[in-house]
């Protein structure tokens, strides 16, 4: 089986800058304050590359790919 | 047979009951250990600090992670503007709330015990220092008192932890929570003052108090705090409080993160966690506001909205900026009168505020604006403009 991710945000570390939802916006859009929305559910296999960037990318480190598995799906 | 009732014994009014009181009255304190936390879940006792958390699972979860440094916090905040409960039973049974505390500093092996009392409450805060000196030199070594802030997140667990670990009240990104890392990352068990004087009595008898402390506010002849038994039906409550002043609209249930509902359906509703959880509702922190016809519930409402977002702790974008924006969007229609983009966008921002906060404080905004736009709909959609009424 391989292992699934999900991506979470740190609320209180994130700033708004918006460079994730840029970098995958498959999974990422913006509310109407500048903040992102996650998609629900584990990130699709094709995607993860990419959603490594956003992680690595995030000038407050406040987004983190966390292994999907015993967690309920939580959009946040 | 139940407890005894918290409030029993002495009028409270008449200001804390000394120890050698209290114990002549209820007995000595009994021994902590896991066969209370069993006792806890079979009686399925809820939390009153308003998120009805299961109080035997959190305590069980606690022990587990102890390992002998585990930390008590003893949540006597009260940052609810209507609700008075938690400040009456600290100035009137203050042993009761220190038998329950240092019975759960037993129960799960914790090293520290944190009174956490708003720094407002000074008859509270007298009372709860006054009753820790009557203690024996063991457990007064346990105690400590801290001050909380005035200010309505400043009750949230994972504030009270930052405020004892860092001296500033606000929330912090869970998880973990802080049964698992909490008071210097050690697990720590944060619980209601009411919550703990019910464990007091309930490990004394083997069987739970069946009563609920409620603070009923608003339109009522006599607001103030009252002991119901649990299912009391809420009119009845209301009743006991001296009967509505006037005319009745409908009642807010549980404080601001709680529920409207329409005054003739709230009349019957048994006050009981449990079945109130189980029809959508909750009694949260026991806080039943009476709303008169004679008011109007969109400026009421938009007040309402207007303190919750003025009290985000201004940490996370979502919470700081939407609820802002829903407040305002209430004003507009309370003062201006109903704009349809205006509702559309109080639907939309609702669903992005939503469950994108570190703490519970957007959603709590959230479900109670909902609530209000559900019971008072026509008063939302036809709104004429008023002027600038005070909230």
């Amino acid at each position: 089986m391989t292992r699934q991710f999900e991506l979470v945000v740190d609320r209180i570390k994130c700033d708004g800058r918006g460079l994730c939802a840029e970098i995958l916006p498959e999974r990422i859009r913006l509310d109407s304050w500048g903040y992102p929305i996650i998609a629900p559910g584990p990130i699709p296999e094709h995607l993860m590359g990419l959603a490594q960037r956003a992680v690595d990318d995030c000038p407050v480190l406040a987004i983190a790919l966390r292994r999907a598995e015993n967690q309920k799906q939580k959009s946040r | 047979m139940n407890a005894p009732r918290l409030l029993a014994g002495p009028d409270p009014s008449n200001g804390p009951e000394r120890f050698a009181a209290h114990v002549g009255r209820v007995g000595p304190l009994p021994k902590g250990g896991p066969a209370l936390i069993e006792l806890l879940v079979r009686t399925e006792l809820t939390g009153r600090g308003g998120a009805d958390f299961p109080v035997g699972l959190k305590w069980r979860a606690v022990a587990a992670a102890s390992r002998g440094s585990a930390v008590v916090v003893v949540n006597g905040a009260e940052g609810e503007p209507h609700s008075k409960k938690d400040r009456v039973l600290m100035t009137s049974r203050p042993h009761l709330i220190l038998d329950g505390a240092l019975l759960a500093a037993a129960t799960v092996h914790a090293k520290q015990v944190v009174l956490y009392i708003g720094e407002g409450h000074h008859a509270a805060l007298r009372s709860m220092t006054e009753a820790v000196a009557e203690r024996t030199d063991h457990e007064r070594r346990l105690i400590r008192i801290a001050t909380a802030p005035a200010r309505y997140v400043a009750g949230d667990s994972s504030a009270t932890v930052h405020l004892v670990d860092a001296g500033i009240a606000t929330p912090t990104t869970t998880p973990p929570p802080p049964r698992e890392r909490g008071v210097g990352g050690a697990a720590t068990l944060v619980q209601n003052v009411e919550t703990l004087a019910h464990v007091a009595l309930l490990a004394r008898a083997g069987t739970a108090t069946g009563t609920v402390l409620i603070t009923v506010a608003g339109a009522v002849r006599s607001p103030g705090v009252l002991e119901v038994n649990v299912g009391t039906p809420l009119g009845e409550a209301v009743q006991l409080a001296g009967g509505p002043s006037e005319s009745p609209r409908a009642v807010l249930l549980g404080g601001y993160f709680g529920r409207w509902v329409d005054a003739a359906e709230a009349w019957s509703l048994p006050l009981d966690p449990n079945g109130l959880r189980a029809r959508g509702l909750s009694l949260g922190c026991g806080v039943i506001g009476i709303l008169p016809t004679r008011q109007c519930p969109v400026c009421e409402v938009a007040g309402i909205m207007r303190y919750l977002a003025s009290e985000s702790s201004a940490q996370c974008g979502p919470c700081f900026f939407g609820l802002r924006a829903l407040a305002d969007a209430c004003t507009r229609i309370a003062e201006r009168g109903t704009d349809p983009g205006d509702l559309q966008r109080l639907q939309r921002w609702s669903g992005e505020v939503q469950g994108r906060g570190a703490c519970k404080h957007p959603d709590g905004a959230v479900m109670f604006l909902q609530s209000a736009m559900k019971t008072f709909g026509d008063d939302f959609a036809h709104h004429p403009a008023h002027m600038r009424r005070s909230a």
